[in-house]
């Protein structure tokens, strides 16, 4: 079974993967060991958890510039989500980001705001941004 | 958005790789931001040349990038990681990865400033589209220059610089820099320390691209330069205006607003260095604190950070002679944040009047962080 949520296309492209959800924003430069992709602030939520092969979903990308190479170079390391779903209008970090690692992107701009809390932590998730959609995949 | 025959070109691959990926960004922060067609600019600032910052993934991106690719309009850069004059005590990897996204700029033709307030080393284009990474630059330009820039990010700006162009949306429309919310300080922010917290308090709750400061005076130059740094290091927020929220929602900011800031932020009693300059000094803020420090001495070293530029022009008036006198050290064409000069290894503390200095410093660096405004770093430590 699998509930279907709308979403705005930034960057296309199809990614599927366990949800990993947080309703903080992220600085990309600073919150992750660029070397892992896991979160090494102490004071983010996601502290300790890695973003290889997620699917991220979290506000938007804050602070540094240099943010959007800090996750570009996570994909060049195979340690990037595989996509990127932003609960309200995704930030130029995040979207330069994805465009240039080829991790699909969408934001959530204009959905109801029960659509933004469908997606638990650490379900299924697949993106298909070219249909403007989001399916949340659950078991039975 | 609507992209011109020759954008379609450029996206398509028709004048190249570096072009192609650089139209890939500039439609998805188009689509981002809802901009209805590219617009052109008129200058570029780049961030994400500190190799700490961008690593092994950012050189090799940039040495390929900058193979087939030049900057169509006038473009400066950021500040590297380590002052070129004193290589002394850097790894040879540091130093070859850094030159390596040195060389790769230059290829690019960018202007070599390595700093992050370009609006105080160059003319400055009033009323002018640009783009501008350095979110402390894009805050400043917008909010104090007339400048109009989005926020950008250190890959947005670049494909600005190799296209010429920009979406032409938020904050480059004229309709879009007016705040829709006002914070309302109950009191008057004095020290560019003060200015400071209030910036990293409005960064962190306004999630617009505007916000208005109602019932406070117009920041000084190191006011406004502190209040900038901050409220980029906190949130995604891009311009401020002051005084102008006729028809604005209103937010409190109290006391206890700047003493939580300040308690996140400010870890230590005391520090081993005392550190000068996120952003960068200019001649202004040399030339202020030479006088402040006139018949005195720090007793504990003193880093000031300031561009190479800035550095050549004060020395024909004596000021880093002074400075160095009343026991400053100068490290030109880098930055506080995240520079490999400050090490846990070595350094458990610093005393700082930057917000975006002690955030950094302490989330990056891992270093802990006394945060003092200027004339009382002074009074302590001289």
């Amino acid at each position: 079974m699998c509930l279907v949520i709308k979403c705005r296309k930034i960057v296309g492209g199809l990614g599927f993967g366990q949800s990993l959800v947080t309703r903080q924003p992220i600085n990309f430069l600073t919150m992750l060991d660029p070397e892992t992709g896991i979160f090494h602030d102490l004071e983010h939520e996601l502290h300790g958890r890695s973003l290889e092969s997620k699917v991220l979903v979290f506000p938007k990308a804050i602070g540094s510039s240099v943010g959007a190479y800090a996750l570009y170079s996570l994909k060049t390391k195979g340690l990037a989500p595989t996509a990127v779903i932003c609960t309200s209008l995704i930030d130029i970090i995040t979207a330069s980001a994805c465009a240039i690692s080829e991790i699909p992107a969408v934001d959530m701009k204009g959905q109801r705001f029960e659509s933004k809390l469908m997606i638990r932590q650490g379900t299924q998730v697949l993106v298909d941004a070219d249909s403007s959609r989001i399916e949340i995949i659950k078991k039975h | 958005m609507q992209l011109t025959r020759e954008e379609e070109k450029g996206l398509k691959g028709d004048y190249g790789q570096a072009l192609a990926a650089a139209y890939r960004i500039l439609v998805s922060i188009g689509e981002a931001t809802e901009a209805e067609r590219l617009t052109s600019i008129k200058w570029a600032h780049l961030s994400g040349v500190n190799y700490n910052t961008i690593g092994d993934g950012g050189a090799i991106f940039l040495e390929k990038f900058s193979k087939d690719a030049r900057v169509k309009v006038k473009t400066t850069i950021n500040p590297m990681g380590f002052d070129r004059t004193q290589p002394n005590k850097l790894s040879k990897n540091f130093i070859t990865k850094q030159m390596s996204i040195v060389n790769s700029y230059k290829r690019l033709g960018v202007v070599p400033s390595f700093s992050c307030i370009p609006y105080e080393l160059f003319s400055v284009p009033r009323g002018s589209t640009v783009s501008f990474a350095e979110s402390n630059a894009a805050i400043f330009s917008n909010s104090m220059l007339d400048l109009l820039t989005n926020k950008e990010s250190a890959l947005s700006a670049l494909a600005s610089s190799v296209t010429g162009k920009a979406p032409y949306s938020d904050l480059r429309k004229n309709e879009q820099r007016r705040a829709k919310l006002s914070i309302t300080p109950s009191f008057t922010p004095k020290t560019e320390l003060d200015w400071g917290l209030l910036g990293y308090f409005a960064g962190k709750v306004i999630n617009d691209s505007c916000i208005n400061f109602d019932d406070i005076p117009q920041p000084d130059l190191r006011g406004a330069k502190s209040l900038s740094a901050a409220m980029g290091t906190s949130g995604s927020c891009g311009m401020f205006t002051i005084n102008h929220g006729e028809e604005t929602k209103g937010i409190t900011y109290e006391p206890k607003d700047a003493s939580a800031v300040k308690d996140e932020l400010s870890n230590s009693e005391d520090g081993d260095v005392i550190v000068l300059g996120s952003p960068q000094l200019g001649m202004n803020e040399l030339s202020y604190l030479t006088d402040l420090l006139e018949g005195r001495r720090f007793r504990k070293p003193c880093m000031i950070f300031c561009s190479r530029a800035v550095h050549s022009c004060a020395s024909h008036i004596g000021v880093p002679d002074k400075l160095a006198k009343a026991g400053c050290t100068f490290i030109c064409d880098s930055c506080s944040c995240l520079t490999p000069l400050i090490r846990k290894e070595e350094t458990d503390s610093v005393i700082t009047n930057s917000i975006k200095a002690a955030y950094y410093l302490n989330h990056s660096n891992k270093v802990a962080v006394c945060l003092k405004d200027l004339k009382a770093i002074i009074k302590d430590y001289s």
